[in-house]
């Protein structure tokens, strides 16, 4: 549904002064994370992603994932390490072709706005125009398919729309770097893997690099183009997997024997995993 | 009959207004029918038509004294809203000035304000000035307690998600910390309401002030002295219907304003 609306706006930017473009959009160098209670949830974890991947964090839970992830967005600090965004220190929301956007594991929406406003909320905090933000807001709606329910309450709209509209409001800032933190976990598989198709194609047509976390390895496989397999207590890295895989995924692709295979052996990475941290 | 009978029940605003009144119809109907089979003396109990006829008998004085009454709950409520809306993002600011001055607020609530209402009324000489000092006593609380409650309920996402998109702490109260915390505001004003005409009627017990400024207590107190009781009751009566249309204005209120959102006020 949503290919027919892609090509429209979605122009690849001009890549960056050359130094820039190798820079990794994201870099966490021995990173580490405990909580004030004392819980360590990350332990001198490295990653390293590239621009234009699609990267996929998956793993038991409790292993530290969505904490690796709120690091990336800023929302928490590290307590030993760094993490670098396009080689600096912090995010300079206001560089193009560094903008950055998260998707929740809940849809997040406010529920006394309606849809539209919902997704204009980061445009007008940033105090973007109404007019031009109005526009990118009903581009982002009809891209997710939600093109005619812009003036609706979030509680009319189901589960799977209102994560729609929660990537609407993502999209709506124009981000290179998108952070989700299982987005579909609360949904139906029929409309998983329908969203799953929709963000695969979304990715592919834009300069965009994706942080996804989910512990379904099915829907690792599906999208990405690497999987970070994570182990729990203390959180780590324990393997780093490339996935192979055609550029166009479709419904075929999901019965292929390369898929299966590659699914079968992140599940016996995932199982030695868990193994690790039952001890 | 039966039929027709059906849809009405089943219709949610004869459930609000209609099913309530008939019910009290059929208690008066009661009420009226025991004091006269018991020939229950007027001086305890009169019945409802003696109150009734009292009521319009009695009208322009009940009337204007119900008047003074309104003012000062009117007077109190609005001083409450203010200033405990006030408190409450004052307290919301930081821990600190909510952990040293909460038990103050406290302090407000359980006191009861016929122990302070005399020595407000000797501190404070103007008496609709002392009253309504009073009654705001008794209506504050509600207000604070839930508006802090309400503007610390805010969803953790939505925090984060501020945050993310670096809103300042102006952004954050405007449009995130305050509709959030609307439906509990609403919540205060229910109740709120309804303590600032019951402080409204202590004051004035404590203050028993007559002349041309007496409110409805006053007039309670007056028609107790004289075993006056249908005007009693007649005056019984104005301040019970006064909470009533006070009450359905705060939920019409919320309605206007959270009706196209918030859970409470569907269905
Ligand atoms: N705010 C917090 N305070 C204390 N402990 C936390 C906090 N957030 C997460 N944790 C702990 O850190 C570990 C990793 O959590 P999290 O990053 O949420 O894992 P995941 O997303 O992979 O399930 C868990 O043991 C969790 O209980
Ligand atoms: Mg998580």
């Amino acid at each position: 549904m949503l290919m027919h609306t892609l090509s429209v706006d979605t122009a690849r930017p001009a890549p960056g002064a050359p130094c820039e473009a190798a820079l990794p959009v994201l870099l966490a160098n021995q990173v580490e994370k405990t909580y004030p209670n004392g819980t360590q949830a990350l332990q001198r974890l490295k990653l390293s992603i590239e621009r234009g991947e699609f990267v996929s964090l998956l793993g038991p839970s409790g292993c530290g994932k969505s904490t690796l992830l709120k690091m990336f967005a800023g929302l928490e600090s590290p307590s030993a390490g760094h993490v670098r965004w396009w080689g600096k220190g912090s995010l300079d929301t206001d560089q193009p072709g560094q903008r950055m956007a998260m998707v929740f594991q809940e849809a997040t929406l406010m529920p006394w706005a309606r849809v539209a406003d919902n997704a204009r909320l980061p445009l007008d905090l940033a105090g973007v125009p109404k007019a031009e933000g109005n526009a990118r807001v009903q581009a982002a709606l009809e891209l997710v398919g939600l093109g005619k329910f812009g003036g609706v309450y979030p509680r009319e709209l189901s589960g799977g729309m209102q994560m729609r509209a929660s990537i609407a409001r993502a999209l709506a800032v124009q981000p290179n770097l998108l952070l989700m933190d299982e987005p579909f976990g609360a949904l139906d598989e029929f409309t998983r893997n329908r969203l799953d198709s929709d963000l695969r194609d979304l990715w592919r047509s834009r300069d965009l690099t994706v942080v996804f976390v989910t512990h379904s390895i099915y829907e690792a496989v599906f999208l990405s183009s690497r999987v970070v397999v994570m182990g729990a207590r203390p959180g780590r890295v324990l393997a780093d997997v490339a996935i192979e895989g055609p550029e166009v995924r479709d419904e075929a692709f999901r019965t292929s024997a390369p898929f299966i295979e590659q699914c079968a052996r992140l599940s016996a990475l995932l199982a030695e995993a868990n193994a690790d941290s039952a001890h | 009959m039966e039929n027709s009978a059906r849809p009405l029940l089943a219709d949610p605003r004869f459930q609000r207004i209609a099913a309530p009144l008939f019910v009290g119809l059929v208690l008066l109907a009661l009420w009226q029918l025991l004091c006269v089979t018991l020939k229950v003396p007027t001086y305890l109990v009169p019945t409802p038509l003696d109150i009734g006829r009292t009521l319009v008998a009695d009208g322009p004085m009940l009337f204007a004294a119900l008047l003074v009454t309104l003012k000062i709950t009117f007077l109190s409520f609005a001083l409450a809203v203010l200033l405990g809306v006030i408190a409450a993002f004052l307290f919301v600011q930081s821990r600190v000035i909510e952990a040293s001055l909460f038990p103050y607020a406290i302090l407000l609530q359980v006191t009861p304000v016929v122990a302070v209402a005399p020595l407000i009324i000797i501190w404070v000489s103007n008496t609709t000035l002392a009253l309504t000092i009073c009654a705001t006593l008794v209506a504050i609380f509600p207000i604070i307690s839930n508006t802090v409650l309400g503007l610390r309920s805010v969803n953790p996402g939505l925090l984060n998600l501020f945050r993310l998109n670096r809103a300042s702490r102006w952004q954050t109260l405007l449009r995130l910390r305050i509709p959030s915390a609307l439906p509990y505001f609403f919540g205060g004003l229910r109740i709120a309401s309804g303590l600032a005409l019951i402080g409204a009627v202590v004051a004035e017990f404590v203050a028993g002030t007559g002349g041309t400024g007496a409110g409805l207590a006053y007039q309670i107190l007056q028609a107790g002295f004289q075993l006056n009781i249908p005007r009693l009751f007649a005056a019984l009566f104005l301040i019970a219907l006064t909470g009533v249309l006070l009450f359905s204005l705060m939920a019409a209120l919320a309605r206007v304003s959270l009706g196209h959102w918030h859970e409470s006020e569907q269905g």
